[in-house]
């Protein structure tokens, strides 16, 4: 019985010692990639840096304006002025405008000319 | 084991039949079987003794050798578990309330030489010459050539550069890697950002630091790796800064102007949308703070947060609304504004005469010196005061930059009467553009104090009362009556009913003593729109003149207010305000608003 007992004791130490071993080896693994991956997300983090810093630069409200200038004929872009805001009743349903719209349209605009 | 006895029988029979005692041969037995016992003891007790001595050179020499390989080995940092994102020690983005980028670090490399490993200096420095024009080549080589050992040749390399000195292929010129900072959109903003340049500096690394502007406000949270590169978010936004600049800088053109101020500021929260303070200057390429002439024509001065100036006409509104509030007059009241007045040696005249008396109403409207000082003299100098400092105008702003503790205004030590009516009409004290901006935003948003910022917050937290609502939409109404067919009829802007006042103060002489006859501030401070104020706007031009007619135009209703109308005709829309109707005044029903 004695025998038994001290062979499973035996077997089970070196089971865990098997299991400690692995997990060791394991853990050093995830760890290895968890730098990699570190490693890999500031590459990312600096490129990424550097995209948005190019694509602000690129965005920059003076080349924009220069661009709008230099395109003008093909693009006709002015700045957003205030009657350009329409009203919900400006859009056509079914393609048709409301009989009444433009009339009401030209009043109020004429209201808000004066 | 067989154990031996202790009579053997044929020993005790041989030992009776020779007449000995049989009891000796039982105590040799006895003693023999002990000193057998004890051989056996020792040789088990000196087994065990090899084992622990054994055992413990076993683990000294164990712990010996991990001690000795701790010694030799380099120091390692354990690492048992994976730490979340790693620290970014990155100085943080400044971004605008939309988050679009207007401070950013760029990975570069900068440029040093060791001359003493050089192979050819001459070459080295005629190729350096020819990649970087302002460099000379005579002066490179002098240095290459003598007797130092090291020496910084750029401190920022741009990949092209860094490729081309590269393709020198001269061991002797190295590179080190930098972080620099990058205002990607140039001049735009660049009194609110202020830059940033090298701290210390080494071959492998140099720190950021803030230099003006927010950047030096705010450089120990934008260094600060905890903050793990978080954006600062500002209340500017990209596109309306850009469209107030613009407008300005043209209108500063047109008017002849040496430079110029604009702030928009929400009327509600204090936000900032936009400061614009011109002649500007690139971030990128800070240039260094001048050395003589006055600081304050410098394009590093700040107007909008700097500047103290005396603002003019548009502080009557201050004197009104504190009548109204204090309950002295009603819009309505006639005033004496018969001229001059005097007091002491001082003659008090208006730009032109109105006659023998105006209503408050129409002293806005119109713009009465005399009618402003009738009102402050009502109110006395102290009331006055108190007023006035409830509203911020005796110490700096607290907009986030550190330029704004330079703005401190600059008002009489000594608060006489004559201080009284001068200041009702806006002059003895000096503020900044800011403290006018805020001051205006708490007289229209329904009486509640703005304190103006530039750090985008979740949420803002109402200042105290200053005035009553009441007295706030009075405000409203004469202020939009100036614009209406006031003073200021220029900065009508359809649909988004502009209200705002005027101001056009002499400058005063920089070396003391009186003010100059032709050079002018002038200012206009307005709010739009005039029924449910959203934001407010200030333009103030640093002498200005429009010499299109006959004689030159100095006057803020002709040079102040038609940038400001073309300003907000171009930014309301962006900001969403549609154009709308203006209500009908009700006289006498309350409106309150936020």
């Amino acid at each position: 019985m004695k025998i038994i007992v001290y062979a499973a004791i035996f077997m089970m130490v070196i089971a865990q010692g098997f299991w400690a071993y692995t997990e060791n080896y394991e853990t050093q693994k995830s760890l290895k990639t968890a730098k990699q991956l570190q490693t890999e997300i500031a590459a990312a983090r600096t490129q990424m840096g550097v995209l948005n810093a190019e694509w602000a630069y690129l965005n920059r409200p003076d080349r924009l304006r220069d661009l709008v200038d230099m395109n003008f004929d093909r693009l006709r872009l002015l700045p957003l002025r205030p009657e350009q805001f329409g009203q919900v009743a400006e859009v056509p349903r079914n393609g048709v405008l409301a009989d009444d719209f433009i009339e009401r349209v030209t009043v109020s605009v004429l209201e808000v000319e004066e | 084991m067989i154990r031996k006895p202790l009579r053997p029988l044929a020993l005790v029979l041989e030992a009776r039949a020779a007449g000995r005692n049989p009891g000796d041969i039982e105590r040799e037995n006895i003693r023999a079987r002990h000193e057998q016992a004890r051989d056996a003891s020792r040789t088990r007790a000196e087994s065990r003794l090899l084992v622990l001595i054994f055992a413990f050179i076993s683990l000294f020499a164990l712990v010996a050798v991990r001690m000795g390989a701790l010694a030799i080995s380099d120091p390692v940092e354990h690492q048992t578990s994976y730490s979340g994102p790693s620290i970014i020690a990155q100085r943080g983005n400044i971004v605008d309330r939309q988050g679009r980028i207007l401070a950013t670090n760029l990975d570069t490399y900068s440029l040093y030489a060791t001359p003493q490993s050089m192979i050819e200096p001459e070459l080295a420095a005629e190729g350096l010459a020819a990649i970087f024009p302002e460099l000379d080549e005579q002066e490179l080589l002098k240095l290459f050539t003598g007797k130092r050992k090291f020496l910084w040749v750029k401190k920022k390399l741009s990949p092209e550069q860094k490729q081309a000195v590269h393709d020198l292929g001269e061991p002797g010129l190295k590179f080190g890697p930098r972080e620099v900072r990058l205002y990607p959109n140039g001049s735009l903003a660049s009194h609110v950002l202020g830059g940033a340049s090298f701290g210390r500096e080494d071959v492998a690394a140099a720190e950021v630091v803030g230099v003006a502007g927010i950047e030096k406000e705010f450089d120990s949270f934008l260094r600060n790796p905890a903050n793990g590169g978080q954006d600062l978010a500002l209340t500017l936004d990209l596109s309306i800064q850009s469209a107030v600049e613009e407008v300005l800088r043209g209108g500063m053109t047109l008017m002849n102007a040496k430079g110029a101020a604009g702030i928009l500021l929400d009327a509600n929260t204090g936000e900032i949308v936009s400061l614009v303070s011109l002649p500007d200057f690139d971030p990128n390429d800070r240039p260094a703070p001048p050395t003589k002439g006055n600081p304050a024509d410098s394009p590093l001065f700040n107007r909008a947060v700097q500047g103290v100036y005396e603002l003019g006409s548009t502080f009557k509104i201050f004197a009104a609304a504190q009548a109204l509030e204090m309950g002295l007059v009603t819009p309505d009241t006639m005033v004496d504004i018969r001229g001059p007045l005097t007091w002491g040696k001082f003659r008090i005249k208006d730009f032109k005469d109105y006659g023998a008396e105006l209503s408050v109403h129409d002293i806005i409207r119109k713009s009465s010196n005399i009618g402003s000082a009738r009102l402050a003299l009502q109110i006395g100098a102290e009331k006055q005061q108190e007023f006035l400092k409830s509203l911020g105008f005796f110490e700096q702003t607290s907009v986030e930059m550190v330029e704004a503790k330079g703005g401190k205004p600059k008002y009489p030590a000594d608060w006489t009467e004559l201080s009284t009516i001068t200041i009702s009409y806006g002059h003895g004290l000096s503020v900044t553009p800011m403290h006018l901006a805020a001051g205006y935003a708490t007289l229209v948003n329904g009486g509640f104090k703005v304190t103006p910022t530039l750090v985008k917050q979740d949420f803002y937290e109402r200042g105290p009362r200053i005035v009553s609502p009441e007295t706030s939409r009075q405000t409203r109404e004469m202020l939009r009556s100036v614009v209406k067919d006031g003073t200021a009829t220029f900065g009508n802007v359809p649909g988004y009913a502009v209200a705002g006042k005027t101001g056009t103060a002499d400058k005063a002489i920089e070396t003391g003593g009186g003010y100059y006859e032709d050079r002018v501030i002038s200012t206009f401070a307005s709010a739009f729109p005039a029924y449910d104020p959203q934001y407010v706007l200030v333009v103030t031009l640093d002498e200005p003149e429009l010499s299109t007619g006959i004689e030159p135009k100095r006057t803020a209703g002709w040079t102040a207010v038609p940038i400001a109308a073309e300003i907000i005709t171009r930014v309301a829309p962006l900001l969403g305000l549609r154009p709308e109707i203006e209500p009908v005044t009700q006289a006498g029903v309350t409106t309150s608003s936020n």
